[in-house]
């Protein structure tokens, strides 16, 4: 059977580091890009005698997303260590969430070309992050390094069903989840700096079947590029093995970035037992209904309702309120605005075109623009009365992006405003139809090309200032049309 | 007039109070005390002199300027090397840890210090508090100053011994199956082993942490009452430490046991016993029936799975907990290890001794898949069992007496190579700790040979003042406090 008669089946394990303060078992700071093992103490160290205290924000910030996600929020769930040895795993054993998780069974609506599609959140979790071993830096002296900076860092781990069918499907599904936790508030949505972590399982079956393959779980993938190269790697992989007669074991496999390609990492033989029991230094996780409902109130509308809503209530096209509704501070920030225009997709416009571009070559945040939505309402209003050109509204919007001042002030100092006054245009045109007598005979005698030739001395003589529609208007009505 | 040392806390208290004595005074008795027989005893794993004697000097100055810190300010403790102290090595009798100075303090050791009590140094043990004996610690025996050829009784042994010889007024202990109340018994001491959660746990190298308990240990029920009221403090810092106020457990402390229903478990006085204990106990119980209580026949009908259950349990928490002594961070690590692999199994296996090896072997086997239903689940369900039985006692009585240890201290090397009869040693203690209640161990007499020997009381949750006015009532008709080990 061809690559074609296969059909791919895709789970994400998604890791988000919440966007807490402090770590989850301790009161250490978890800011990134600290000096090695700065942000640590005792119980992060796992030292002898420490004993964990969960921070209360950690589980907030997880009822939130299940609430989000349309998960059950278990009134009561339980801490677990999962035991292995690592240099970087302080206590020998992490502290997860195993058999019951905070939440279960929720869902995720991604776009697919074929349509909507629902793809099942079996479960979302909470655990402790390891610490990281440096091999590179003193590998010269036989050594490796650890830093336990991330050793405690509250992370959420998030399962999907394996209901994603083809890479592109599980790239969607990646975005739009980071879209959501990002909305949240819950997590910064930073593939580079590992925030947002993803593991795949992967396995093929023949199309048309209803049981699935062996799956291979794939680590190392941090960033869209590579999920999507992976999977697309792996599902042929498993089919060249299928096709040739072998079969898919059971195994985890890293993403090459540099070859690539998919490796084998370890085998089902060499898997770890785990050795999973309840936390015995931890009580149960309890969830009050009082939070629960506290959450509930306070989850933000999110990226797919919004963008449904600024459809109907805007009148935009999808494609424009799906780019303005990505992020949170730029969907805020363009309905502030919208309540100072008229046209709303004439402010979609300004927003996809030369807005976007100041923030992309500035690299500012929305949060620290210097103007306000009244004055980007103003400069609106003033383009479209004519007051100014299109063209010297880019300029007016590039200085009030970088002083924040007042449209009425740039125009004013830099002389942008059109000249709109009846009198000072039909000067103009007076003069320079009387300066080519000849042209406007030929005009008159039916060669309508010399017009254009009518506007650009116009435009000239007035430095490019007239409003054009008073000169056409003008320059017709002296010709006689 | 008999020496300072062998004053109880409570009377050297009165003492320091009105500056008969002051704080330095019975630190370097205390101090000389301990040079003088603790070469016979081995009490101590490491004194802090320099620390105490400093710790002293501060009480004696606040007592100067009117203002000391707690009713125990000024009397010397020593505690079980299970409790870190910071800038004091703390190994938990472990080879693992030899040369680990703790960055911090447990909470029980802030609390004594923010009280006042100099802190002479750290006390012997089994092995990360595995074992009945102290023959498991990594470094050397603790004698019973009874009968130097005998145990003191683990894992707390070298803090019973150091009260029973007079080293120290008091100590710390703790208590996982036991370990507190077996070496009271073995040394004619009192020990307390609060309800689970009463006393904090931050900063205890943990054994086995659903079972752990730390609580006190001294030669007086007065004394282990004054003691148990500074440690039992809702602490923020272990998520299992109860949030209860902190009993007073001193007032009541003579009001006797008139009235008193006090249930005896027939599953305690089964075969197996000694027949000096339990000639003894009758005897006890007798007694305390003339005192004014009730005895009620009871039965604590799965009392004979709690040794199987509390293995597993036990076993498998710890071995989780050990995970951490890899070499890695602090300790000892292995010299010669090329590899990771090879750096943690070197590490480990020169590190651990044989007790510590044996039980995180059971504990990684009960948990490992495959066998985790048949062991650690099922232990788990008895535990729960174990549990309600008590439940259900504690419906008609207001305590339960019964023997602490089933025999009087044995011979050093006895049972040393025989680890299923050194289990048995705490078979009337541990089911106290599945089911996380409160026990005490009193004296209550003294075999033909003169070792002493214990009664155990069992409480209700967070009923310790009651165990305690229990064991006051008996100890008032006897005073075998006043009688010293003969070492
Ligand atoms: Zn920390």
């Amino acid at each position: 059977m061809p690559l074609s008669d296969f059909q791919t089946v895709i789970g994400l394990e998604v890791h988000a580091q919440l966007l807490t303060q402090s770590k989850i078992f301790c009161g250490c700071s978890t800011a990134f890009g600290a000096e090695p093992n700065h942000h640590t103490c005792p119980v992060c160290l796992g030292m002898p005698g420490v004993l964990p205290v969960l921070n209360q924000r950690v589980v907030e910030y997880a009822v939130r997303t299940g609430l989000a996600l349309g998960c059950t929020v278990k009134a009561t769930s339980v801490w677990s260590r999962k035991n292995y040895f690592y240099p970087d795993l302080p206590k020998g054993y992490q502290i997860t969430q195993y058999d019951q998780p905070i939440c279960e069974w929720g869902e995720l609506v991604i776009d697919t070309p074929s349509g909507e599609k629902t793809v099942r959140v079996r479960r979302i979790h909470l655990e402790e992050d390891a610490g990281k071993s440096v091999h590179d830096a003193a590998a010269s002296a036989g050594q490796s390094l650890v830093d336990l900076n991330r050793a405690g860092v509250p992370l959420m781990e998030i399962v999907s069903e394996p209901d994603l069918r083809d890479a592109d499907e599980a790239v969607e599904y990646l975005k739009v989840l980071r879209d959501v936790l990002v909305y949240l508030g819950v997590n910064d949505g930073n593939l580079e700096e590992g925030s947002f972590r993803c593991d795949a399982n992967v396995s093929v079956m023949p199309k048309g079947s209803t049981t699935y393959g062996q799956r291979c779980e794939l680590k190392n993938l941090n960033s869209f590029r590579f999920l999507k190269q992976a999977i697309e790697y792996e599902a042929a992989r498993q089919v060249d093995v299928l096709e040739s007669g072998g079969k898919v074991d059971q195994e985890t496999r890293l993403w090459d970035v540099n070859k690539g390609v998919t490796r084998s990492m370890r085998s089902k033989e060499d898997a770890h037992d785990y050795r999973y029991f309840p936390e015995p230094d931890l009580p149960p996780l309890l969830v009050s209904d009082a939070l629960r409902d506290s959450q509930r109130q306070s989850l933000p509308e999110l990226p797919r309702a919004k963008r449904t809503r600024f459809m109907s209530e805007y009148g935009l096209p999808a494609y424009d309120a799906r780019i303005l509704t990505a992020e949170r501070p730029l969907a805020d920030f363009f309905e502030a605005c919208a309540k100072h225009v008229s046209d709303a997709k004439k402010l979609s416009n300004w927003f996809l075109g030369e807005l976007s571009r100041l923030l992309k070559e500035e690299g500012t945040p929305i949060s620290a623009l210097r103007f306000t939505p009244a004055q980007l309402g103003e400069l609106l209003a003033t383009v479209e009365k004519g007051t100014v050109s299109a063209n010297a509204g880019k300029d007016v919007l590039g200085e009030m992006f970088r002083t924040g001042r007042q449209p009425a002030d740039i125009i004013a100092e830099k002389g942008l405003a059109q000249v709109s006054d009846v009198g000072a245009v039909e000067a103009v045109v007076d003069d320079i139809l009387a300066k080519n007598v000849g042209e406007v005979e030929k005009y008159k005698a039916g060669k309508k090309s010399v017009y254009g030739f009518f506007v650009g001395q116009v435009m000239k003589a007035m430095k490019g200032k007239g409003n054009p529609g008073l000169v056409n208007e003008l320059l017709k009505k002296k010709l006689g049309e | 007039m008999s020496s300072l040392t062998d004053l109880s806390m409570l009377e050297l208290a009165a003492k320091l109070a009105s500056r008969e004595v002051s704080s330095v005074e019975a630190t370097q008795a205390s101090l000389q005390r301990i040079a003088q027989v603790d070469p016979k005893v081995r009490a101590f794993l490491r004194v802090d002199e320099p620390g105490a004697l400093k710790s002293a000097e501060a009480s004696d100055a606040r007592r100067k300027a009117g203002s000391p810190l707690s009713a125990l300010d000024g009397v010397p403790v020593g505690l079980k090397d299970i409790f870190l102290t910071e800038g004091v090595e703390t190994t938990c009798a472990s080879r693992v840890l030899e040369g680990f100075v703790p960055p911090y303090d447990a909470t029980v050791v802030r609390l004594l210090k923010e009280a006042g009590l100099p802190l002479v140094g750290k006390l012997n043990m089994d092995e990360f508090a595995m074992g009945s004996s102290n023959e498991s610690s990594a470094y050397f025996p603790t004698h019973n100053p009874w009968d130097l050829t005998r145990t003191p009784g683990g894992s707390s042994g070298g803090s019973a011994a150091a009260v029973a010889a007079r080293e120290v007024f008091g100590a710390l202990g703790t208590d996982t199956g036991g370990s507190i109340r077996q070496p009271a018994a073995l040394t004619n001491t009192v020990g307390l082993k609060p309800t689970y959660g009463r006393v904090s746990r931050y900063g205890v190298i943990a054994f086995a942490s659903s079972l752990d308990q730390p609580g006190p240990m001294a030669r007086t029920v007065g004394d282990t009452a004054a003691l148990f009221q500074l440690i039992a403090r809702h602490d923020p810092l272990d998520s299992t430490s109860a949030d209860v106020e902190t009993p007073d457990c001193l007032t009541g402390l003579e009001d006797g046991v008139r009235g008193l229903k006090l249930g005896v478990p027939r599953e305690y006085f089964a075969e197996g016993m000694d027949p000096e204990v339990a000639g003894t106990l009758r005897a006890s119980l007798e007694e305390l029936e003339k005192l004014g209580a009730t005895l009620v026949d009871v039965s604590l009908p799965h009392t004979k799975y709690a040794l199987a259950t509390y293995y597993l349990l036990a076993s498998s928490e710890a071995s989780s907990n050990l995970a951490r002594y890899d070499g890695i961070r602090y300790g000892q690590r292995a010299k010669d290890a090329r590899g990771l692999k090879e750096l943690y199994t070197q590490t480990r296996g020169q590190g651990f001794g044989a007790e510590v090896k044996r039980r995180i072997m059971l504990g990684t086997y009960a948990l490992s898949a495959g066998y985790y239903d048949a062991y650690y689940l099922r232990a788990q369900k008895v535990r729960t069992l174990i549990r309600e039985d008590f439940t259900k006692v504690f419906q008609q009585v207001d305590a339960i007496v019964s023997p602490t240890s089933p025999v009087p201290a044995f011979k050093l090397g006895a049972k040393v190579d025989d680890p299923l009869s050194m289990y048995l040693m705490d078979v009337y203690t541990l089911p106290c700790n599945l089911a996380g209640l409160p026990g005490l161990s009193v004296p209550c007499g003294f075999t033909q040979a003169g070792l002493p020997i214990g009664m155990q009381l069992l409480g209700r949750p967070f009923d310790e003042a009651r165990l305690l006015r229990i064991a006051r009532a008996f100890e008032r008709e006897h005073d075998f406090f006043r009688r010293a080990a003969p070492v």
